[in-house]
């Protein structure tokens, strides 16, 4: 009350001062909430769009005189189509087979090297792992022309498993890089401890390390896991037949045809296709975000 | 242990890196050895300088409203209780989760002419309908904004992850000293967030500058080529124009920008576990 009676004549007064100090904090609590329920409309309305043209009939979606952000008849027609057409959940099945391939391959390959590159100093230690740095920013779109040829070469185009060949390009450096900057805050008294009782550099790593790491394992995982189910440069590149193809390439290029396009299956096709890392990030969001900033931030 | 790393590293990156510069030296035919008419070519056609001004403009503004948005967003989330944060975090983190390529066809859609649903909602407020995908610079307006809707979340992230390692303490200190908001903003938030925010940004414009899926699924290049990126352009001449040797030639002209980005990113890096060792 004091506050907003504080005299004109004294305007630097303590009282002034505490009262506008509060009536700062809550303007600044009140635009904070208004600024995120405005972004979350504005993120949240590509995805709710999607799901509302997926329940739609193609009837309703073929209206122009409705209001497009309201469904008068929902229906599951156009996801029952989907998972009743044997293409569609042959996409599925070559997505879920390169992923766990993708994911296994990387995470052997990259708990190995960091666990070398993070532990035992040896002659271009310091260099390799500048040069897993340098390779996690090599984007795709450079590489997917001469591996178009290395790949051709290898007779493994329009093949499935020839994406499991190069996917590593992308999950491998950045899995290694976050699993060093996990490995290398473990104290070096846990693995003295276990070198005096005995223990081989493998048995430090299945015993020690990956325990202790685990949160950075599960970060690296589900990064994988994002990565190659998102993956969309190779496979655009790679595979042309439709049995081969998995989901991001099979729903954008398979679902569009002729003039006219299906709107609703294609929309029920993306969100189907786009729930399996929505779903893992719902439940692991913490280990996802704690192992991206650590990537990015601390090396 | 590190053997399938190095074989990762050399097999898939570095060899076919190299091989890239080969492959673009070639004639179409892959026959014949032709020094550096691949890029000449490319330099003297209009179209390609038009892919040129159309990449950098379209990463520069792109990572510039994404940095703003995600700074904006970050500090309104820091400013929130702590108990609201994870909710609000998981919503506006929705739009980065799903795979580009597929959240890209929902914004196609919602861009369609005739059904446009951005569209029927500017008209409401009798703003006219805009021709999203029709006409040159709109198009190139409506990739930057999927690509802003698409990468701000992470900058946002990176930068509530920044703004909560500043300690208290020194704002305590400016506001007994009297500091405006703005002050605190720009003589403690910035400079210690200084290192994490022109390390996100080189990041995002690698990222950016090198985007593929979103200019493929909502333009694919089009209307009239115009709105091609490196990448884009890279695939239309290399794969399904079959010259795959200028293909390769397009898609190095981004390696010497990208390589100049590297190298900030990796001296901010050196910089920051400096500052923490």
């Amino acid at each position: 009350m004091s506050a907003s009676m504080a005299p004109q004549a004294h305007p630097r007064g303590i009282f002034h001062k505490a009262g506008s100090l509060r009536a700062e904090r809550r303007w600044a609590l009140w635009s904070a909430y208004i600024s995120l329920v405005i972004a979350a409309i504005i993120m949240l309305a590509p995805p709710f769009y999607m799901l509302l043209t997926s329940i739609k009939t193609s009837a309703e979606i073929a209206d122009l005189s409705g209001n497009p952000w309201w469904v008068n008849a929902p229906t599951f027609e156009n996801y029952w189509a989907l998972i009743n057409n044997p293409m569609f959940r042959g996409f599925f099945y070559n997505s879920v087979k390169v992923t766990i391939a993708v994911v296994a391959i990387s995470m052997v390959i990259s708990v190995l090297a960091a666990f070398a590159l993070g532990r035992m100093r040896f002659w271009g230690s310091q260099f390799l792992a500048t040069g897993v740095f340098l390779t996690y920013l090599v984007p795709d779109t450079l590489l997917f022309i001469p591996l178009y040829q290395i790949v051709g070469g290898l007779g493994l185009l329009d093949n499935a498993w020839g994406l499991v060949l190069v996917y590593p390009t992308l999950t491998v450096p950045f899995c290694t890089w976050i699993m060093i900057g996990y490995f290398a805050s473990i104290p070096k008294e846990l693995d003295e401890a276990a070198l005096i009782d005995g223990a081989n550099w493998m048995q430090m790593l299945t015993r020690i390390f990956i325990p202790v790491a685990l949160p950075g394992i599960i970060a690296a995982t589900i990064f994988a896991f994002t990565v190659s189910w998102a993956a969309f440069v190779y496979p655009t590149a790679f595979i042309t037949s439709p049995s081969e193809m998995p989901m991001t390439i099979g729903v954008v290029s398979q679902l569009i045809r002729g003039d006219t396009f299906a709107w609703g299956q294609l929309m029920a096709g993306a969100l189907l296709a786009a729930l399996p890392p929505v779903v893992v990030y719902a439940f692991l969001m913490d280990y996802y975000i704690a192992g991206l900033t650590a990537g990015a931030t601390k090396g | 242990m590190t053997l399938p790393l190095i074989l990762v590293i050399g097999g898939l990156v570095a060899w076919p890196a190299g091989y890239a510069i080969y492959l673009s030296t070639l004639n179409r035919r892959m026959t014949e050895f032709i020094g550096l008419t691949n890029f000449e070519i490319l330099l003297e056609s209009d179209s390609f300088r038009m892919v040129i001004f159309q990449s950098v403009f379209f990463a520069v503004t792109a990572v510039i409203l994404k940095a703003l948005i995600g700074f904006w967003l970050a500090h309104m989330l820091h400013h929130i209780p702590t108990k609201g944060q994870r909710k609000w975090r998981g919503m506006l983190l929705v739009p980065w989760v799903i795979p580009p390529a597929l959240s890209t066809l929902g914004w196609w859609w919602m861009f369609d002419p005739s059904y446009s649903s951005i569209n029927w909602l500017l008209n409401i407020f009798a703003v006219p309908s805009v021709p999203w995908l029709g006409e040159p610079w709109w198009a190139r307006i409506s990739v930057i904004i999927v690509n802003v809707w698409y990468g701000a979340p992470f900058f946002m992230i990176m930068y509530l992850a920044a703004l909560k390692s500043v300690p208290e303490a020194l704002y305590e200190a400016a506001a007994i000293d009297g500091a405006t908001s703005w002050q605190r903003l720009r003589y403690i938030t910035l400079p210690m967030m200084r290192n994490i925010i022109s390390i996100t940004v080189l990041f995002s414009l690698i990222v950016t500058f090198a985007n593929y899926d979103i200019v493929r699924v909502l333009t694919n290049g089009g209307p009239r080529d115009l709105t091609h990126v490196f990448a884009s352009y890279a695939f239309q001449v290399g794969i399904l124009a079959g010259n795959i040797p200028r293909g390769a030639a397009v898609s190095l002209f981004m390696f010497p920008i990208l390589g100049v980005i590297a190298f900030f990113v990796l001296r901010g890096i050196n910089k920051r576990n400096r500052e923490e060792a």
